[in-house]
């Protein structure tokens, strides 16, 4: 048995016991009588902020009004008829810079309603019950194409399903899901909450899932627009931004979101070897799910370093506030410059930056930190663009996710616009199907 | 500090909270814990006539009406009198008056309506040493339907006769408690103060059925798949309780006529707005069978407070000082023009009063793209539905408009004298300004 302190990378740092623990349900769900105050709290706002603020236009104030009166099922039901991926959302939104953060009880007494915990009380009261509440309309006899089963490409697809269209999708990957499988920190979706969610989806019928077919490899964008009604194009983003410094090819510079899929995908968390000191470079999401897994496995010192200032952070707030929670340090205003390496241990070097005359540069000052492991967290880009124009690396699209080739959507994190969120993908998703419905019924209703 | 100390009847308590007739005063036990905690005083749960005693279910005999937390806020009761023996009762009554001299302790009755039933129960009650009695005119359950409780009360001239019977075979203080289940309730306070009652206390519980079991279909509380109506009580019935102390120490027939308040007495406040209404003391029960009889000390401390604060060193400095506030609708002041006003510095943009206003009033607030809320004051009628549906306490405010200010709602100039129904031009019946 190892520990905390053993030198190196190493596994089992941690016993079962503490594994367990660490990777349990990061928020528990609300138990009915709490979910029954918790939803008591809501003022039932007129045109609310909450439904303003959330990317899916939930119907927030009704949702919860249906909790209170104890119909949670009518409320799932509320939730998935804009966001048919509400259960996940629930577990990963960043609620309080979203639906809570406009919440008129967080505006008058900074504590807003849990918005996102009633959301979750509410998809699992009728997931558990293995309800699938929608039906497919009568069938249109047409096909779509959705490449990419991650949220944009589900929320699409269910959505077309819906609409009585039949839909081949199609995920380069071994399980569908895509970040909310293989991308997001194990805590936010326990007991294997991606893959149940996606089998539940797929109740709606209508869909035909086909894993192991990547776009410009077993797929081509041309034979798949000359093969169906549409296409939408719901790839992701596959690559990952290299750190370019020297020994940034080191065996010890990690891709975080290869990190993240291992431990998503592991089936025993304690054979996964991390580092006693872990260094990760980044400021968003991927950076905070990647440093605070890490210290859960049991890495004694992990640090996120972060080349700009706390506020230029992409993470929130609160999960800033999560990471320094479970021990991380959060170093601001550094940036990597080299990984050395002398045979019996391994540092980075970081070296302090400044904002001058609007242009971010280092300083010269260095300091250097023990890692064992560095995980590169700074960004993921498109890997395959099906020789579409692009906008800012990213497949362009218009308001209704449509692409300049005629037939293709696409939404997500692949597509221009958005902020890579799992809801704003949803939402993507869902109204580029509502465009590719109304485009291949041809205006009628 | 101020004097709670309170001289009813001439019976003399500490404070005026008492505990009323119910099942929180059936035992010594309860009654000994009840005079610990420092209730001022106790009704005894009422006793019924010497011989077998009545019999309660032995399933549920209470429902709720809850608030999201689990907060009571109804309580509803299908319990009878005492189940317990005449001879236990009266000879634990004894016990306890000697033991707690400065208490008051009142005895509650319900014997059948019959001169001799009156006759024969009176002076065993008399003989236990307790302050006076109370006549259960009021249950609405059970005991009704056997011609007791609420089946008495409801019969003004049962009640004058058997209360003058009481006033004929017991020497001290006769309290007549109401049912408010009677469409004017001052006929039966009139009709007790003709047979000579003492005191009127009001009011008992109200019938009620609580809740339906959509399951079993069973009313509920529901015994063996079956329910009957209860008595309500609890905060709920605190503004119909209200209500009807109020025409009692309004009414000519009545006015004067000391009134022990019962209904929904929960805190301090209650008790205070029921004591400027005319009575003299409150009887509590829900607020103890909700929270234990350490309820009382806090009614004991903000009743104190208050007291303090406006000045009032006994209950008599403000007893029935709202009665001659409280009117008839057609005594309204019509010349008396407010306006809502929304502070914008306490507003949190719930929308509550726009949607409120549009959909059910006169449509005087606007809404802007940026959510502020403001009053329309040529719609706004001063009807005060924004102010109560607002989550923000005194955020919004009725506004009164200084006489010479002009109505924008009517175009009229706001005058200062006082014109109400009676001679209002758009009343056939007005009696024309002299």
């Amino acid at each position: 048995m190892n520990s905390q302190m053993t030198p190196g990378v190493t596994a089992r740092r941690l016993n079962d016991d503490s594994l367990r623990e660490n990777f349990g349900d990061l928020h528990a769900p609300l138990q009915p009588h709490e979910a029954a105050v918790a939803s008591d709290r809501c003022y039932f706002c007129h045109d609310a902020p909450c439904v303003t603020a959330c990317p899916t236009d939930i119907d927030i104030p009704l949702f919860i009004r249906q909790i209170s009166t104890g119909t949670p099922e009518a409320a799932a039901t509320t939730i998935f008829d804009m966001n048919i991926l509400g259960g996940m959302c629930a577990r990963v939104c960043p609620t309080e810079e979203l639906c809570e953060q406009a919440c008129v009880r967080e505006v008058a007494e900074g504590k807003p309603v849990e918005i996102g915990r009633l959301q979750r009380h509410a998809t699992d009261t009728l997931m558990a019950k293995g309800v699938h509440p929608f039906e497919r309309a009568d069938a249109t006899g047409k096909t779509v194409a959705v490449v990419g089963a991650g949220p944009a490409g589900l929320s699409c697809a269910h959505r077309l399903a819906m609409l009585g269209h039949n839909v081949a999708l199609y995920d380069a990957r071994p399980k569908a899901g895509g970040l909310n499988e293989y991308g997001i920190a194990a805590y936010k979706s326990t007991n294997d909450f991606a893959a149940k969610e996606v089998d539940w989806l797929l109740a709606i019928g209508g869909i035909t899932l086909k894993n192991g077919k990547a776009l410009g490899d077993a797929l081509s964008l041309d034979d798949l627009a000359r093969d169906f009604d549409a296409v939408f194009l719901s790839v992701g983003l596959g690559g990952v931004n290299a750190l370019g410094i020297d020994g940034g090819e080191n065996d010890s510079v990690i891709d975080a979101v290869e990190f993240i899929e291992l431990l998503r995908q592991t089936d025993d968390l304690a054979t996964l070897p991390v580092g006693r000191n872990v260094v990760v470079i980044g400021g968003g999401m991927t950076a905070v799910d990647a440093a605070v897994q890490s210290k859960l496995l049991g890495a004694q010192n992990v640090t996120i370093a972060y080349r700009r200032g706390r506020e230029a952070m992409s993470a929130s707030r609160y999960e800033q506030d999560l990471a320094a929670s479970h021990g991380v340090q959060l170093l601001f205003n550094v940036q990597p410059k080299a990984v050395l390496n002398d045979g019996a241990s391994t540092q980075i070097e970081l070296e302090y930056t400044a904002v001058t005359n609007g242009k971010l540069a280092g300083t010269g000052e260095t300091l250097s930190l023990n890692a064992d492991q560095v995980f590169s967290a700074i960004g993921q880009t498109l890997t395959t663009d099906g020789g579409l124009v692009l906008e800012g690396g990213k497949i362009a699209v218009s308001e209704r996710g449509r692409t300049n080739r005629s037939k293709v959507w696409a939404g997500g994190d692949c597509a221009s616009g958005g902020n890579d969120l799992t809801v704003t993908a949803v939402a993507e998703g869902r109204d580029a199907a509502m465009d590719i419905h109304a485009t291949l019924m041809g205006g009628v209703e | 500090m101020a004097d709670l100390t309170t001289e009813f009847l001439g019976i003399k308590s500490p404070n005026p909270f008492w505990l009323a007739s119910a099942p929180p005063t059936d035992k010594e036990y309860n009654v000994r814990r009840a005079f610990e905690a420092g209730w001022g005083g106790v009704v005894w749960k009422t006793l019924g006539a010497e011989g077998p005693p009545v019999v309660n279910v032995n399933g549920p005999r209470y429902g709720v009406i809850h608030g999201a937390d689990r907060r009571v806020l109804g309580l509803n009761n299908i319990e009878l009198i005492t189940d317990r023996s005449l001879e236990i009762n009266l000879e634990e009554i004894t016990r306890v008056k000697k033991d707690y001299p400065d208490r008051a302790v009142i005895v509650s009755i319900m014997v059948p309506c019959e001169e001799q039933a009156w006759k024969d129960i009176l002076p065993k009650v008399e003989a236990t040493g307790a302050d006076g009695i109370e006549l259960n005119f009021g249950c609405p359950h059970g005991m009704s339907e056997r011609g007791m409780g609420a089946a008495v009360g409801q019969v003004p001239e049962y009640i004058e006769m058997v209360t003058r019977w009481c006033k004929q075979y017991y020497s001290k203080p006769v309290i007549v408690k109401l049912t408010p289940n009677i469409t004017d309730v001052r006929l039966p306070a009139a009709a007790a103060k003709r047979g000579g009652a003492d005191a009127v206390s009001l009011i008992n519980t109200i019938n009620s059925i609580v809740s339906v079991n959509l399951d079993s279909m069973s009313p509920e509380p529901s015994i063996d798949g079956k329910g009957t109506h209860g008595g309500y009580c609890g905060p709920a019935v605190k503004p119909i309780a209200m209500s009807m102390v109020s025409e009692i120490a309004r009414a000519p027939d009545t006015a004067g006529l000391p009134i022990s308040g019962i209904g929904g007495v929960t805190t301090w406040r209650d008790a205070a707005e029921f004591i400027t209404l005319g009575c003299g003391n409150v009887q509590v029960c829900t607020a103890a069978m909700t929270y234990g009889f350490k309820v009382v000390q806090e009614m004991i401390s903000g009743l104190s407070q208050w007291m303090d604060e406006k000045g009032h060193t006994s209950i008599q400095d403000f007893m029935g000082a709202a009665i001659p506030n409280t009117t008839d609708w057609q005594y309204l002041n019509l010349n008396y023009v407010a306006k809502a006003e929304i502070n914008q510095d306490d507003c949190i943009s719930c929308g509550r009063c726009y949607a409120a206003c549009e959909d059910t009033s006169h449509q005087a607030i606007a809404m802007s793209s940026d959510r502020t809320f403001t009053v329309i004051d040529a719609e706004c009628v001063a009807c005060n539905l924004c102010v109560e549906v607002c989550p923000v306490e005194n955020c919004i405010t009725m506004v009164e408009q200084k006489p010479g200010t002009v109505d924008a709602r009517t175009g009229k100039t706001v005058v200062d004298d006082y014109a109400n129904w009676t001679t209002h031009p758009n009343n056939p019946g007005a009696v024309a300004a002299e």
